[in-house]
């Protein structure tokens, strides 16, 4: 283990002073499920951690008219027995029971969850966040990409976003609450992951100094809303592709629809094409397949993974079908 | 003359009950402890440098600034500059440090320069034109004798003309002459040119061999099915890593814990290495989790961790092998795949079967699955081709060659039945004398899968499940050996009424302990807590190595005789006191009593007492050749599976598996059922999940970790149901090993009835949505053709 500093902080304030310039100077630790594997491995090796377990702010969950807002430090589990959650976002409160398992659950938290790096065997196997070989050639191109990006894999990145909450938290258009040296600040969960261009940019938006202190979401009463994962096993295992909808619903028609797809792209995908498909229409088998062939109308297969572009279409049905069933949200 | 035979099925107090194994308390609290959990004051951390480049040569090794990192107490090379490196992963510099983290911290100091060679990982089928020849490795050899069968003669002249990839042992040579291994061929290797591994070219084909008239056999055949099937690499993954803890009580003495399937095995293993009498090196282990086949040998940091506590003064250090490599060397089960062509009658009348094969286990090659699996076809063509690769070399994994044979056959012959349009059952059943000598329990144990899983009543022609989630029933039939190895141990009856047996066993959490005390206490006719079993410890009689389902046989063997010598030692001392021969005497329901009048008997700690002030201790063994023979050979089984397939997702769940299987005279009715759901959960893993993904860039294993290297979760495994064929015509075999046969099925089982469910063969395992998905845009693509 390389030596590092630990620092915990009591106050956000505290935490940003204890963080540095550079990802490589200080790391921010929550639960650690992640952040500690990862330096197991000597994936990343930072010269501090910053945990931020102690600042109980940072642990609360406050209903408003408006939404609701979770406390970074929340973990998976808390959440997904929330009774608010449950009447407000089901589809949320769904997705945060089935990630990883229950011990992980158990530990990790929103925040941790919404930052944890890609799982890339390239990139865990420590070739850098754009897997790059001894040329500069991407190893994930000519090698074994078959859970690798069928959408906005034009390169330099081309793994796939890991966590399974975040597409869902996007398709209730929530945003994450950020503190930095500069105080508060607010992004989109859409727009706070980005594909990197570079080895030295992260997979979001988040700068070295700055923490994710909450996720906010908004009001979604009578949305119907359902998150469908493609995967193999019961438990802990990643899925191959995740879709979440989250309609509004008006006389048996779609009104408006949110889709989002995950595991398919280095960022949660956001399908336009899928929702403005569905829209005006009321979802039956076939609706729902046409919204998932527009889903990845625009999906490109690399050497490996096509038939993930036949699961994802089926996790924007299945999502579709599943959301028009539901009841709608309190 | 002393009755050793087991009892008969009304006497047995508890031989065949449902006993719950004696550890399970002390696991499922966490108080046992494995090796990995030996932590004593003062031990030291070994930590391994490990190469990562799949071959390369070492130029220079540079240790210096490891020595002199803090906490560093020794550093030992496992190789030296000038050595080949045939795999990532492989050992090349051990140290050991006051803590796990320094001794990471000085591995990372190490400085090697390598020079880097090309390598090799793939598996992919051999080009058509690879001629028959090349050096051969043991298991080729052995393979080409044993399962490919060919002639002594061949194999003979390839061993003079292409010499050989190892350098022969003469303790090993003598032991393949026990086993049957003919002269000529021992002679041959004696004296073959020893070609160093990796030097001997990528592909090794084997000669075609033929049975029977294959030609005029496919002439013959009314339907003929063509098909690949196969399995990957995968690896043994063991829970608790490979690893030992070794210290040096004096200067002359070491004391080794080590997480082996072979206790009493590992002493002769250290001693040359370490030139010292196998006589001073104790073995200790109390339990261990899991070896699968991959723990038999002492390995290169059992003996690293002896030299680096030697180095240190004797402290005890402790190398645990991380999960990394652990998937990386220590131990992959060969891939083996195969095109095959098979043809029958109309009326499913099996004729003539052809494959041509290709598989890796390594740098080595690896060995030939037995084809066609159990259903000996009478006209056959058959050819292999070992391919030699950069990947970690292979080890025994459970029922070593028969789950890959399972596969390619039962795959085969179920695509034949389809295309028949036969009832797999039905057509097993049409040619069940092919499987002879165990023709009549697998029609028995068809019949009884039937009846458990309702084959008759559920099953339906391939891909007529409606809907998009199709349901599928798969069937398949394995065979093995398990006669009991040797063992000895010591059973001791004491004046307390106490009893104990010792030996150099190990219980690889199979309930051996459990059986033992089983076996013991029914023997003498007292309660199942009066008896104490004592393993895993060479301080006690020498037992065999657990591998190949032997350890049953042998140790219920060898305790049942001491138990019956001990008890007549006993009888001798309480005769008297009945007024009684000893020989009249019996032990029964915990008194000694004269058995034709028994109300004169003895309470069995007032008959002990009679013993004064010793106890008796008798050495029971068992060995072979031995009369009676308490232990046998040869098992059936079937197995049945039910599934479901999402056509749209090419997602495959397991509904229902039905395991049917004999295992002779069953000591452990619990256990032994517990033994073979296991087996279907590891059978489950390697069907749907288990593969070793290499990466060619790299030479790397890519998914060295339990994130994408996948077992079976608690929830994938739908419902296990077990049925043991005991009773007459079972019983009386003797008691037969377990481990393996129930493993043999699952892939083949699976497979088959993914197949009958969608109406097309996924070729190769594991089935997920990638291969499945390819398999059905293929019948697509095919229908849209025609």
């Amino acid at each position: 283990m390389r030596p590092f500093e630990f620092a915990s902080a009591k106050t956000k304030a505290q935490a940003v002073g204890l963080l540095g310039t550079s990802f490589d100077q200080a790391e921010v630790l929550a639960g650690g499920s992640d952040l500690l594997a990862l330096m197991k491995d000597d994936v990343v090796h930072p010269k501090r951690l910053v945990s931020i377990q102690g600042i109980t702010e940072l642990r609360e969950v406050k209903p408003s008219e408006a939404g609701l807002t979770i406390g970074a430090l929340r973990t998976l589990d808390e959440l997904a027995h929330d009774q608010e959650i449950a009447r407000r976002y089901p589809a949320l409160a769904w997705a945060l029971g089935e990630a990883a398992s229950p011990q992980i659950r158990n530990v990790a938290t929103l925040g941790g969850n919404l930052c944890q790096r890609p799982r890339c065997w390239y990139f865990r196997g420590g070739h850098g966040l754009l897997a790059k070989g001894p040329s500069g050639e991407s190893l994930v191109i000519k090698g074994d990409n078959r859970y690798h990006a069928i959408l906005g894999n034009q390169g330099p990145a081309y793994f796939v976003s890991p966590s399974t909450i975040a597409p869902v938290l996007t398709a209730y258009g929530a945003k994450v609450r950020i503190h930095g040296p500069k105080g508060d600040r607010e992004v989109t969960v859409e727009k706070f992951y980005r594909a990197p261009q570079s080895d030295t940019e992260r997979e979001h938006d988040l700068q070295p100094n700055e923490i994710v202190t909450e996720v906010v979401i908004p009001k979604a009463s009578g949305t119907q809303a359902a998150a469908y994962e493609v995967r193999q096993k019961e438990a802990f295992d990643w899925p191959f592709a995740t879709a979440c909808a989250v309609l509004k619903m008006s006389g048996g028609r779609v009104e408006s629809a949110r889709i989002v797809l995950g595991h398919v792209a280095p960022v949660p995908w956001v399908s336009e094409m899928a929702a403005r498909s569905i829209r005006g229409k009321s979802v039956t088998a076939e609706t729902a397949a046409a919204a998932g062939q527009a889903a990845v109308e625009s999906a490109i297969a690399l050497s490996r993974n096509k038939f993930k572009i036949q699961l994802a279409r089926v996790a924007v049905a299945r999502a579709l079908l599943e959301a028009s069933k539901a009841t709608a949200a309190a | 003359m002393a009755n050793y035979e087991w009892p008969a099925a009304d006497k047995r107090s508890l031989i065949g009950k449902r006993i719950s194994r004696v550890d399970g308390p002390q696991k499922t609290t966490g108080r046992a402890k494995y090796t990995y959990d030996q932590n004593p004051r003062g031990m030291l951390y070994g930590k391994i440098v490990r190469s990562p480049h799949a071959h390369a040569k070492i130029v220079s090794i540079d240790t210096s600034a490891a020595e002199k990192h803090p906490g560093v107490k020794a550093v030992e090379l496992m190789t030296e500059p000038g050595k080949e490196i045939f795999w990532a992963g492989d050992e090349l510099v051990a140290l050991a440090a006051v803590d796990e983290t320094s001794a990471e911290d000085a591995a990372r100091l190490v400085k090697i320069q390598y020079e880097v060679l090309p390598h090799f990982v793939s598996d992919a089928e051999p080009p058509a034109d690879v001629p028959v020849g090349g050096p051969l490795s043991e298991n080729e050899i052995r393979s080409m004798v044993t399962t490919l069968q060919v002639p002594v003669g061949q194999v003979v002249s390839r061993v003079q003309s292409d010499g050989i990839t190892f350098t022969p042992k003469e303790e090993d040579l003598e032991q393949a002459k026990k086993n049957g291994m003919p002269d000529a061929l021992i002679d041959a290797i004696r004296k073959a040119k020893v070609v160093p591994p990796g030097k001997g070219g990528t592909y090794k084909k084997v000669a075609a061999q033929t049975q029977g008239d294959p030609d005029k056999g496919f002439s013959e055949s009314e339907v003929v099915s063509e098909g690949i099937y196969g399995s990957p690499v995968i690896t043994h993954c063991c829970l608790e890593s490979h690893g030992a803890m070794s210290e040096w009580p004096d200067p002359e003495h070491l004391f080794v814990h080590i997480s082996t399937q072979n206790v009493s095995g590992i002493p002769g293993q250290m001693s040359e290495p370490l030139k010292m009498p196998a006589t001073n090196i104790r073995v200790h282990q109390d339990h261990v989790g899991g070896g699968f086949g991959s723990k038999f040998s002492v390995d290169s940091w059992g003996i690293v961790s002896a030299k680096l506590s030697k180095k240190a003064g004797g402290k005890p250090v402790k190398i645990m092998l991380d999960r990394r490599a652990e998937l990386e060397v220590a131990g992959a089960r060969p891939s083996a795949y195969a095109r095959v062509k098979v043809g029958a009658k109309k009326d499913g009348t099996l004729v003539a079967w052809e494959h041509s094969g290709w598989g890796t286990g390594g740098v080595g090659g690896g060995g030939a699955p037995p084809l066609p699996y159990i259903v000996n076809v009478p006209n056959q063509k058959k050819q292999h081709t070992a391919i030699s690769n950069n990947i970690g070399s292979a080890r025994a994994w459970r029922a070593p060659n028969h789950p890959q044979a399972a596969v390619i056959t039962m795959g085969a012959l179920e695509d034949l039945a389809a295309k028949l349009n036969m009832d797999p059952v039905d057509f097993f059943l049409k040619n069940i004398e092919l499987t002879s000598p165990r023709a009549k329990i697998y029609a028995e144990e068809i019949r009884k899968g039937d009846e458990l899983i309702g084959w008759k009543k559920n099953w339906r022609p391939r891909g007529e499940s409606p809907g998009p989630v199709k349901r599928g029933l798969g069937m398949s039939i394995h065979t093995w050996g398990g006669r009991g190895h040797n063992s000895e141990c010591d059973f001791t009856i004491n004046p307390d009424g106490s009893v104990s047996v010792k030996l150099g066993s190990q219980d690889l959490g199979t309930g051996t302990r459990t059986c033992i005390q089983m076996v013991a206490a029914d023997s003498l006719g007292v309660p199942f807590d009066a008896v104490k079993v004592e393993l895993g410890d060479t301080q006690y009689p020498p037992s065999g190595g657990s591998g190949g389902s032997t350890t049953i046989g042998g140790v219920s063997s060898s305790t049942r005789r001491g138990a019956i010598d001990a008890l007549n030692q006993l009888f001798a001392k309480v005769a008297p006191a009945l007024n009684a021969k000893p020989e009249e005497l019996e032990a029964v329901n915990g008194t000694v009593r004269v058995a034709s009048d028994t109300k004169r008997s003895l309470p069995w700690k007032q008959a002990c007492a009679k013993l004064g002030a010793m106890p008796v201790t008798a050495r029971g063994v068992n060995k072979s050749g031995m009369t009676p023979d308490l232990t046998n050979s040869g098992v059936g089984g079937v197995q049945m599976a039910d599934v479901s397939v999402d056509t749209e997702t090419g997602i495959v769940k397991v509904n229902k598996m039905v395991a049917v299987q004999d295992c002779g005279l069953v000591i452990d009715l619990k256990t032994a059922e517990s033994q073979v759901y296991g087996a279907l959960i590891m059978g489950i893993a390697y069907s749907l999940y288990e593969e070793k993904i290499m990466d060619e860039q790299t030479g790397r294993m890519l998914n060295a970790n339990m994130e994408f290297y996948r077992l079976t979760g608690i929830g994938d495994f739908g419902e296990l149901v077990v049925h043991m064929m005991t009773g007459p015509g079972y019983d009386e075999r003797g008691v037969i090993g377990l481990a393996e046969p129930p493993t043999v099925s699952p892939g083949a089982a699976i497979s088959n009835a993914v197949a009958n469910a969608i109406g097309v063969r996924v070729p190769f395992l594991p089935l997920t949505p990638d291969r499945v998905l390819a398999a059905l845009e293929g019948k697509e693509a095919r229908r849209a053709a025609l």
